[in-house]
Parts: C-alpha cells; structure tokens; sequence
C-alpha cells in the first residue's frame, strides 16, 4: 500500500525567530528524500516541526500524512499516525529500555505481536549489529555514538512506521556504524515500503543510502531540488553556489533565548 | 509523659530548618511500645549492652527514656546469608513508640538487615525510630529502612553508623509513607579505607512531608563515601533534603560525591535540596549535585516520539528515575517488584 507524506509552504519560528520560510516536500513510500543544507539553514528544525516538539511554532503551511493533518495532532499520535524521527542526538532516558518503551508503544497503538516484543529486538539488533545485551541498558545511557545511532535504527525497524525522518543520522558514529544503519534503512524502503527523508549537512551518509531526490535547503528553504547528480553538485561547488539562488529569507527581531537545555535550567547548584 | 523539662527543637536551628516540627505536640502521644517482630538467623539477636545515644536533642533522650532496644550482633568473620528482618507496625493512635536497632558488625562479618515501618491510615501516633551501627575492620554491613507508614503517623529518625578500617556500610532509605516523616542519618569512615555509601528514594503524595538530613563524616585517610538520594513530590507534598561532606584534616586521600535528585510532579508540590561540603584538607576528591524540577521535556519528547501517549510516557520516566536507584537495595525480587509497584500506586493517584 502506498502513502504519501506531503509538506506545503511550511513556515516556522523557534524562540520567535523565523526559520523555515516555505517548504515544499512531496515524499511516497519506498523513496529516499535527501535534505542537504548548511548549518543554519533550518535542517533540525525542520525536523522537530514535523514531530511536533515544543518550543516551535508554525506560522503557516500544512503537513499530511495520507490527507490527516498531522499538525493537528500531539507528537505522539504523529508517530501512531506513521511518522518516525530518527534523532540527532537520541535522548538519555534513565531506568527505561529500549524494551520498555517500545512495549509501550506497541501497546498504545493497540498492535499485535507485542508480545514477541523481545525477540523481534533481537532480531533486529543481530541484524544491524548491536549488541543484545544493551537492550537492557537505560535508553541510551552510556551508549557511544555508533551505539546511539544503532538503537534508533533497531526502534526504527521495529517499529514499522510509513515515514522516517533521519536528523543526522551521520553525525557522530564511525563508518562501519553508519554503513549498518543506512543499509538497515534502505532494506526497509524496500521490505515495508518505508518513505525516508534523510535530513543531513554531508554526503557522506549518501554513499550509504542512496536518494532518489536531493533537495538543497538555505535559510528555510528549498532552493534546488533534484536527482542524485545533485548532492555530486553541491560536493563540487559547495553551497555558496545555491545561497544566492534564494532571496534573503525574512526574519522577525529575534527575542530573548531560551535556555539550550534543561539542565542549564534547573541542573546548577543549589 | 513528657517530662516537662524537654525542650523541643525549633525551625530556627539550621539542622531544623524547613521542617514542620513546630507543629508537633508531644503531649498528645503516651509512649508505648509499637509491635516489634525479628526474623534472624540463630545467634544474632542478643540481650547483649545497649551504647548510650549522642544526645543531640530532647528526641534522644526520650528514646534513651523509653526504647526498646533490638540489639544484632554478628560474630568475627560470620557472613549471614539471609537478610535480617525487623518490622515495626504502630496500632495505637495517641502513641509515641522509640525503637531503637542497634546492630554490631565484627571484623569482616557480613550482614543484610531490613528494617521496616508500619501503620494504618487511620493511626495517628509519633515513632521516634534510633539506629546505631557499628561496622569493625573489613566489615560490611547492609541497612534499608521502609517507611510504610499511615498518612497521620509522624516520624523522626536518627541513624548513626561508624565504620572502621576497610569496612563497607551501605544504608538505605525507601520513604513513602507517614504525614511528616524525617530521618537524619550519619555516616562515619572512621578506620582508613572505610566506604559507607547511603541511597534513598523518597515519594510523598497527598499533603505528606519527607524530610532528609545526612552527613557523610570523614576522619581517617584513604576513605570514600558515596550518596545518591532521589525523590519526587506531588499534589501539596513537600520535601527537603539538606546533606553534608564532613572532611577532616586526617582524613588525606578522601573521595566522597553526593547526588541529590527531585521531582516536583504537581503545580503545588515543593522541594528543597541544599547540599553541603566542609573541607579541611587539599588532598580529596569531592563532588555534589542537585537539582529540583519537574519531568524532563526532552525525555518526554523522545518517549512521546516513539508513539507513547503523555501520561504513559510520565509513568516510565518517573519509574525510571526510583528504578535506579530500586535496582541497588539489598532486596529480594519480591520486595523490589512490591517496592515498585508502590511507587507506581502512588503515580497513578496524582492531581497534577
């Protein structure tokens, strides 16, 4: 069955700054949609609008998901709904495995198989060479870069979704690490069906998974897109040469910062 | 009963401060003995001397008044393979009982002894609970105490433990019952290469207040003390934790760390953490950390981003959080799992 991911003139703003200023992304099941930009340009922010994490606000634009709007949904019903975020930099998530949450999550979306929950972690962490005995570890505590990277591919591939959003998934893991887990993607663009948008700054992670289109983001927006010859482009010329292809985007006066972290919040001395 | 000489404590002295023991009327409670059963291995419990208690305030003298001693001893070199069990349960309302444990751990002997607290909802009484530990050269000693306690039962406890050379004290603390329930717990490395370690979980719900104060007390080299204390509030409740890293001159060579975590789970709940260090030598390495607030949103996040509903995501994230520290008690899985499941009781019965 296929499915269709459809983002149109998406416009956001975190902490009162705009940074996405119109994106357009049509994505179906089975393609790899690269999302190639320079640091700034909105690529992790992009990520978390389609997931819905606080803190973000969408100024206008639609994002869909078979017609639903996910936009309208909390990030979790996204997620129920078929999307998935590989993340950047997965979360530290004390006393909880990986085994724990997934079990949850199959039990809220009311699937079947949750109780074969353990042998199809396993199955999938020998697949892509993450050790089993990690399963039981706190969700990525003590967890290198390559095994982070690991775990997040295992939940990917177990739990199924129609879309997945890889946010750097290059960043921070060697390249045996990441050759596991791009190939572990792109059996599953083939296997289920899987749609992929792989937001990322190098084209190291395209040697991996190969994309059937290529779009360059600057400054919150998609300034090119096309096939593949176009992330061979951009290695050539860099992205000086799409930058000025685009207008200067629009900014509102930024406002006070928020705090990065919650640790800055409340993590000081008492 | 009370004698009217005894002077109570005031919120005005530091070792008081932010407690609710302006609020306590001693004449309300007539000392008896609470129900007491030991479940030990032959020759352990003993009518053996009972130490005297440092007197620090009007509390300890009423003990030495009125305990109950349970006096343990281990011999030399004795490692009891089964936990030590000693459980408590208040059935009086208007009764002030003073239990008091006093375990005494010869040279590399090895002991596990639970101490638990108890009594219904509807009692409204006052324990007083004094524990004196004493671990000799190259022993280790395993201590919990479990607040069960009713929610109209106060409790102000004391536990002191001395450990000398190369011994190893572990005490720990799981509180999640009583109105105001208050443990203050010293731990001493007396003997160079003593460890004493403490951990605590702590949850009060519903307008219930648990109040921690440890000192980790160093004065002989080459010695290390670990504490890592983590707690939630939620509803009205309130808690405070104030700690202190004692190092002496002698005590060259030291490493101590101190952790306090909290959770505040509701609007109106309230935590404090104030930790401490007293210093008199270079030669250590010393840490402490605290932090008070509510659930993590980027935990929250990644949980919900997996397709975990809010709450249900709350629920691991907070389990996750005691489970830490669940996972290190001296505990049968039995207990644990129970433990646990308490703990998730008192979560699923929040008004946020």
């Amino acid at each position: 069955m296929s499915h269709v991911l459809e983002i149109h003139d998406l416009s956001a703003s975190v902490a009162e700054r705009q940074i996405l200023n119109g994106i357009d992304l049509i994505v179906r099941s089975g393609e790899v949609h690269a999302v190639m930009g320079p640091n700034g340009a909105g690529k992790s922010t992009l990520s978390a609008v389609l997931m819905g994490k606080a803190g973000y606000t969408v100024l206008g634009g639609s994002v869909t998901l078979d017609g639903q709007d996910l936009l309208a949904m909390p990030t979790w019903q996204r997620a129920q709904a078929g999307l998935h975020l590989v993340m950047q930099y997965p979360t530290e998530v004390p006393g909880v495995s990986v085994e724990d949450a997934l079990r949850q999550a199959h039990l809220a979306r009311r699937a079947e198989g949750g109780g074969e929950m353990r042998s199809r972690l396993e199955a999938e962490a020998a697949r892509i060479g993450y050790a089993s005995r990690l399963l039981d570890r706190s969700m990525n505590v003590d967890l290198s870069g390559g095994e982070k990277k690991r775990n997040e591919t295992v939940q990917l591939a177990v739990l199924q979704p129609k879309f997945a959003i890889l946010d750097e998934l290059d960043s921070g893991l060697d390249i045996d690490a990441l050759r596991d887990c791009a190939r572990r993607v792109e059996d599953l663009t083939n296997e289920i069906g899987l749609g992929v948008v792989a937001i990322t700054h190098y084209n190291r992670l395209l040697e991996e998974l190969r994309p059937d289109f290529v779009h360059i983001l600057v400054r919150g927006r998609i300034v090119a897109s096309g096939g593949p010859e176009l992330a061979d482009q951009l290695e050539r010329d860099g992205y000086a040469a799409f930058a000025g292809a685009d207008e200067p985007a629009s900014t509102v006066q930024a406002a006070a910062v928020r705090p990065s972290s919650l640790d800055e919040l409340f993590g000081g001395l008492r | 009963m009370p004698t009217p000489t005894l002077t109570l404590p005031t919120a005005e002295q530091e070792v008081w401060r932010y407690s609710r023991i302006g609020e306590l009327q001693l004449d309300r409670y007539d000392a008896t003995p609470c129900r007491t059963t030991i479940d030990a291995p032959a020759g352990i419990v003993c009518d053996g001397d009972v130490p005297s208690l440092t007197i620090h305030d009007c509390f300890d003298e009423l003990s030495e008044a009125h305990a109950e001693p349970v006096v343990l001893r281990v011999t030399a070199g004795r490692a009891v393979a089964q936990a030590v069990t000693v459980d408590h349960v208040i059935e009086a309302s208007g009764s002030s009982s003073y239990p008091r444990l006093v375990l005494d751990v010869g040279a590399e002997a090895d002991v596990t002894v639970i101490e638990t607290f108890s009594s219904a909802d509807d009692v409204d009484a006052l324990i007083v609970p004094r524990v004196q530990i004493r671990a000799a050269q190259g022993a280790r000693v395993n201590y919990l105490a479990v607040n069960l306690l009713g929610r109209r039962t106060w409790q102000l406890g004391h536990q002191e433990a001395v450990g000398e050379r190369d011994s190893t004290i572990r005490l720990a603390t799981v509180a999640l019952g009583g109105d105001y329930a208050r443990v203050r717990t010293d731990a001493r490395a007396a003997g160079p290469g003593a460890t004493t370690t403490q951990v605590a979980v702590y949850y009060a719900d519903g307008t219930q207040m648990h109040d921690f104060r440890t000192l980790q007390d160093h004065v002989a080299p080459h010695t290390s003390s670990d504490l890592l204390f983590k707690g939630a509030v939620q509803d009205t409740a309130r808690s405070v934790y104030t700690g202190l890293i004692r190092i002496a001159n002698e005590a060259k060579g030291t490493v101590a760390f101190q952790t306090n975590r909290n959770l505040t789970l509701s609007e109106g709940a309230w935590a404090e953490s104030v930790p401490n260090l007293d210093i008199a030598t270079n030669d250590v390495r010393c840490s402490h950390a605290s932090s008070v607030g509510p659930i993590d949103d980027e935990q929250r996040f990644y949980l919900e981003s997996r397709g975990i509903p809010p709450e249900v995501a709350e629920r691991l994230v907070v389990l996750g959080f005691f489970d830490e520290v669940l996972q290190q008690l001296p505990v049968t899985q039995v207990l644990r799992d129970d433990l646990h499941r308490r703990v998730a009781d008192k979560l699923s019965r929040r008004q946020p």
